[in-house]
């Protein structure tokens, strides 16, 4: 089977943040003053056990962005756009089954008219085609499960002591939360080639393989939205800082304007057309994944364009500080060009602010892309994210009995994701907030 | 004092200028309104008199910015920027799709949003700033640590969250409130109970740990050395000193949105079913309304720079030493 690799748009986008981010390390590895506040990070234990999660949520959105193609015949390919987290998580993804069914249960959620083997019709709960083929009755389910949660443990803390022992960590908290999520996800391995871990969705999806989708969009939404923010408020603010006169009038209405509107509104009316846009324009996509693709980074695109004002404010602060200190007004008589100041004196001056205030945008960000997919001015409802996961297992609450593994498996894991990034930007501030006084 | 505020009334002006620019753009000039037609008609079947029909029908059938077939004065004002935009600045919205008026709309559907928006800030405020200056008093200790985590913790859930898990809860598990619905008078009060506790938890997280930091900072002040010099206790410096100092930070956040109140919660409104702005502008945008969706752009630009202006007066309130000129 050959295939094709497929670059979306924001399959690029995130090869550009990771280029970025690279060299952006590599950088700061060579250069020990820019490597004294990440020691400080480093020093943190919440910060490393969070930055640990956050790896792993990282992991799962990288392998769901190498996109390809599965080549059908000469000079066909498939209409899917599927991720080398697809082809890792096939079993999940290929195990549908008919419609909702409970965490680890081997049959259907509601009474169905069957045949039983004397050509009796019985209402009962039908088994799953794939949850717990094997398994004769519900009584040997309690044990296999329990086997299997043994085995998974077992194997996963094996993996994470390999882990420890190799990396050679030393701090017992990152320890202890390195064998968790190793045995968490040996368990959950294990009983997902053969149950559904978190349950089936009303199409019979498994609700695991959703929630592991929808990280991509999350990281998506809270990173890809920098790249507009960061060259709009950087460049803008500290030229407004800089320059002022003019420049600063004109920089400021431009954003006073922007900041004015509240925020929901004007993404939504950025979004509706958008949408206006893209329905008349269908000849623009040529597959379904490349259309919500395209969607998801104008969402981005507009996402980032209203919300550079605050930090753009912040940094034209720190310049107008910046630009009276004596080592500028040095440079200036010594004729150095404006520009060299700027990009010599001035922003690596004010990057701290840009750090912390890009670490503590992320967060809120992802829980952003929630409600206004929520509100329908959100992703694509054809791609996988927590809002509109959220959205389709809203109304099954009213439901008797409640078939609640949907929601509680995209809030858990939006909490999982928020709660670390929160804890990391928090060390992160602390690190390199020059306000707070260390000794 | 007079002077001031008649100043900054005719600062806010090319500000609205600009939203209104910017809507008008955003609206007209990104997709014409030949788009709009297509689009609301479904695009694929349509014959050029149906969308000249629609057109003319929502008085979309002139030219954007000038007109060239009228005469004199007429040359501005019979066109879509004229009619359609620039009518907002006398609060003529128009009419949205299904005929209604929207100022009278905006009008009557103000209230019911601010029956859950104002109980839920003055309720907050007084609740997270009492959260955050205990916190702050027991500092450093565990009940302080304890309350940070649990910010944190609160922060990081969807607001969402709070809302469908409130309503399964108190009103489907244990039948205390309606779920959702609106009533006038003394009866509303059983339906507007669980938005406003809802709306009050959502906020702890990020409110009241802002004010910790805003007082923290305070703490560190010389004035606050002083007064514990001279003996005062720490609950006295705390609530006399510190509360007094912090309140330019706090009203810096604050009184900007005590306008916007009357926009309401979008969230809030639609998942119980109020009667407010928020859910309209919500079904508005569903609906694809986009006359509403811009009635409610340039009157949310309005309300927040009022609040911009009342921000400064509150200063002068607050703060003897700030004189406005």
């Amino acid at each position: 089977m050959s295939f094709v690799p497929v670059i979306l748009w924001s399959d690029a986008l995130v090869y550009l943040l990771v280029a970025a981010g690279i060299a952006a390390a590599i950088y700061v590895r060579r250069h020990e003053h820019l490597l004294l506040p990440w020691r400080r990070v480093g020093e943190s234990s919440v910060a490393l056990v969070s930055l640990l999660v956050l790896s792993f949520f990282l992991l799962v959105g990288l392998l769901d962005t190498l996109h390809y193609r599965v080549v059908l015949k000469q000079g066909a390919y498939s209409p899917e756009v599927l991720s080398v987290f697809d082809k890792l998580a096939g079993p999940l993804r290929l195990h549908v089954e008919k419609t909702y069914s409970a965490p680890l249960a081997i049959s259907l959620y509601a009474k169905e008219s069957m045949l039983d083997a004397n050509g009796r019709v019985v209402r009962d709960y039908p088994r799953l085609k794939y949850g717990g083929a094997g398994i004769k009755d519900a009584a040997l389910r309690d044990a296999d499960v329990a086997r299997r949660v043994g085995t998974g443990a077992l194997l996963g803390l094996l993996l994470g002591g390999l882990v420890i022992w190799i990396s050679k960590a030393e701090r017992r908290a990152v320890a202890i939360a390195l064998l968790l999520i190793c045995a968490l996800f040996g368990v959950t391995l294990e009983l997902s080639c053969a149950y559904h871990v978190l349950g089936t969705d009303k199409v019979g999806q498994d609700v695991l393989y959703l929630s592991l989708k929808s990280i991509r969009t999350g990281l998506i939404i809270g990173s890809v939205t920098t790249l507009v923010t960061l060259p709009l408020a950087l460049f803008l603010g500290v030229a407004a800082g800089y320059f002022r006169g003019w420049v600063d009038d004109v920089i400021q209405y431009i954003y006073t304007v922007l900041s004015s509107i509240p925020s929901v509104l004007l993404i939504a009316a950025a979004v509706l057309m958008m949408q206006v846009t893209m329905d008349t324009h269908p000849g623009w996509f040529d597959t379904a994944a490349s259309r919500a693709d395209l969607r998801l980074v104008f969402l981005c695109l507009i996402l980032g364009m209203t919300s550079w004002t605050g930090l753009c404010r912040l940094l034209r602060g720190e310049t107008l500080k910046l630009r009276e200190m004596e080592y500028i007004q040095a440079a200036q008589s010594f004729g150095v060009s404006p520009l060299r100041i700027l990009t010599r004196h001035i922003v690596p001056n004010v990057m701290h602010i840009i750090l912390i205030s890009l670490v503590m945008d992320f967060s809120s960000l992802v829980l952003a892309e929630a409600v206004l997919s929520y509100v329908g001015v959100g992703v694509d409802p054809s791609m996988i994210s927590f809002g509109t996961m959220i959205n389709a297992a809203r109304l099954e609450m009213a439901r008797e009995p409640v078939v609640w593994w949907s929601l509680a498996a995209a809030f858990g894991f939006m909490l999982t994701l928020v709660l670390a990034a929160n804890l990391f930007a928090d060390s992160v501030r602390d690190a390199f907030d020059p306000r707070l006084n260390r000794s | 004092m007079i002077a001031y505020l008649i100043r900054r009334m005719l600062y806010a002006i090319p500000i609205l200028v600009g939203v209104n620019l910017l809507t008008f753009a955003l609206f007209f000039v990104v997709n014409t309104p030949d788009d709009m037609a297509r689009m609301q008609l479904g695009i694929k079947r349509v014959t050029p008199e149906a969308i000249r029909l629609w057109e003319q029908q929502k008085g979309y059938d002139k030219p954007l910015i000038f007109n060239r077939e009228a005469k004199g004065i007429g040359r501005l004002t019979e066109t879509i920027f004229w009619q359609k935009s620039a009518s907002m600045f006398w609060l003529d919205f128009g009419y949205s799709d299904d005929g209604r008026d929207i100022q009278r709309e905006i009008g009557a559907r103000m209230w019911p949003s601010l029956a859950i928006a104002l109980p839920t800030f003055l309720i907050g405020l007084f609740f997270y700033v009492s959260f955050a200056l205990v916190m702050t008093l027991f500092r450093a200790t565990l009940l302080d640590m304890a309350g940070v985590a649990l910010c944190v913790t609160l922060m990081s859930i969807s607001g969402l969250f709070y809302i469908i898990g409130g309503q399964f809860l108190i009103s489907k598990l244990w039948h205390l409130v309606p779920i959702s619905g609106y009533a006038g008078g003394v009866q509303g009060f059983r339906f507007l109970v669980l938005p406003v506790v809802i709306g009050l938890i959502s906020g702890i997280g990020s409110s009241s740990r802002w004010y910790r930091t805003i007082f923290l900072e305070e703490m560190g002040k010389d004035y606050v050395r002083t007064a514990r010099a001279k003996g005062l206790s720490e609950i006295r410096v705390l609530f006399t000193h510190v509360l007094k100092n912090a309140m330019i930070p706090i009203l810096t956040g604050v009184v900007v949105v005590i306008p916007l109140l009357f926009m309401g919660s979008l969230l809030t409104e639609s998942f119980f079913g109020i009667p407010g702005l928020g859910s309209y502008t919500i079904d508005a945008i569903n609906a694809q309304d986009f006359s509403i969706v811009r009635a409610m752009v340039f009157l949310g630009s309005l309300l927040y720079i009022a609040g911009l202006i009342l921000t400064d007066l509150s200063y002068t309130m607050v703060d003897p030493r700030v004189r406005l000129s």
